[in-house]
């Protein structure tokens, strides 16, 4: 339990003297004080993807939005916010990432590894010849 | 804005002790190459407390460093002071968020973190224990704290965590405002009337050993130390981040006129290093341990806050909410 020390605090601040706070203690902060988390994704203008910025703690998704906008679009341009509870993020783990090791590979995949003017100005070259 | 977190340098114990050499190997590795090491990934037991310890410090001063600043706002000289400090205070507030969103990625609440706080078992930096004065403290505070905070965080945003480089990364960008804004206040002061340069002189004598405290004691001899800078966790030693302060910032205020108390601070052309007195160590500690000027203000006006807004917080809070992780 929190402890009692009524002796007030001396602070310049004339907003801290009217306050008259003193040394007590507080009973500490229970689970689930500062709520659950949110990711949120920012989308700078129209069009644009989302974009994953960071999390915000909110008790519901309509505060959410609201820090949301407090923290990830004081500045610069923003047209849109998303927020989504943490717990409906589901991910691919960095253990399992060599699944992906052999997309570079897949060069079959890739336009520019389809040389059709090389073979066309061969075949052109031949005909003159 | 932030000074470098504090090791104390007593702790000497080794780091790695009881880690699994073949993961150990492979993350140290990781690292090498300099890749980001992210959330879910294998870590040293002490990578995890050291980063938290430290990420959770530097939330911590972003919280109490607003409010040797915002308490001028209220008095700040004209409306576009007002409007700019409030919005700098906000982001010293929003930094906060950010840094206990990146410290909870490795498993501490915020509940946690906050308690750890208000019972004074977790520090912040030791510059935010002394007054603002007068307006011109708040506006050399905004210079050469925020300044002293960039050279610091500049560093920490190429380290190993990703969640901490990443909430750096747009914490810097924020602060280059907050270090303009207080270049402009401190010219405007330094520039002005016989008066306002006497005030910011004052501010400026009194704030030069809590700056020069800032980057935290000299750490060259750390063992400790060692292994942070190799893990990334630490990105420079503390001497190494003053001298690149001083080198920046003393020539800008010998341009202004304006003088340090230290007779001894100059740079010796042949190191190419600065030389001052050796700030006053029994006093940073003594501070940090609490016994400053403005602690037991800063941590009662943090309570305040939380119990204050308890009951706004509790009748708000869903019946079904659950808390996971943040994700990244």
């Amino acid at each position: 339990m929190a402890e009692e020390n009524n002796e007030k605090i001396d602070s310049l601040d004339p907003r801290i003297m009217r306050a008259s706070l003193d040394h007590s203690d507080i009973d500490p902060l229970e689970s689930l004080d500062q709520f659950q988390t949110f990711e949120v994704f920012h989308q700078a203008k129209r069009g644009a993807q989302h974009q994953h910025v960071g999390i915000v703690h909110a008790p519901n998704p309509e505060m959410a939005l609201l820090y949301a906008k407090e923290q990830y679009a004081r500045r610069g341009v923003t047209a849109n916010l998303w927020v989504v509870p943490s717990k409906y993020v589901f991910a691919t783990s960095y253990f399992d990432d060599d699944m992906f090791d052999t997309t570079p590979e897949k060069i079959h995949r890739d336009p520019a590894t389809y040389k059709v003017m090389d073979k066309i100005k061969e075949y052109k070259e031949r005909q003159e010849a | 804005m932030y000074g470098n977190a504090y090791i104390d340098p007593n702790q000497t114990n080794k780091l790695t002790a009881d880690e699994d050499p073949v993961k150990l190997a492979e993350f140290e590795a990781r690292i090498q190459a300099g890749e980001k090491i992210e959330p879910a990934d294998w870590m040293p037991k002490e990578y995890r407390k050291q980063l938290i310890r430290m990420i959770e410090q530097h939330a911590h001063s972003e919280i109490i460093g607003a409010l040797p600043e915002g308490t001028w706002i209220t008095r700040a000289p004209g409306f576009r002071r007002k409007l700019a400090l409030m919005a700098k205070v906000q982001d010293e507030v929003g930094h906060a968020q950010l840094l206990y969103s990146a410290a909870e990625t490795l498993g501490k609440s915020r509940e946690d973190m906050i308690n750890d706080l208000i019972t004074g078992k977790s520090k912040y930096s030791n510059v935010f224990n002394y007054p603002a004065l007068t307006w011109a403290d708040s506006a050399v505070i905004a210079w050469l704290i925020d300044a002293g905070a960039i050279v610091n965080q500049l560093a920490n945003s190429k380290g190993s965590y990703g969640p901490y480089c990443r909430a750096l990364e747009r914490i810097c960008y924020e602060e280059s405002f907050h270090l303009k804004y207080g270049h402009d206040n401190v010219v405007h002061l330094a520039t002005g009337t016989k008066k306002q340069r006497e005030m910011v002189q004052e501010a400026l004598t009194r704030w030069w050993p809590p700056i020069m405290h800032f980057f935290g004691p000299s750490d060259k001899i750390s063992v400790h130390s060692e292994t942070l800078m190799k893990w990334k966790v630490k990105m420079a030693s503390n001497d190494a981040m003053r001298q690149q302060f001083l080198d920046m910032y003393v020539p800008k205020i010998w341009d202004l006129g304006l003088t340090l108390p230290d007779p001894n601070l100059r740079k010796n052309p042949e190191t190419k290093l600065w030389e001052y007195t050796e700030p006053d160590w029994e006093e940073f500690k003594r501070v940090i341990n609490g016994d400053g000027p403005c602690n037991a203000e800063r941590l009662a006006v943090r309570r305040m806050a939380e119990e204050k807004g308890r009951w706004v917080r509790r009748a708000i809070l869903g019946e079904n909410a659950e808390y996971v992780k943040p994700f990244a």
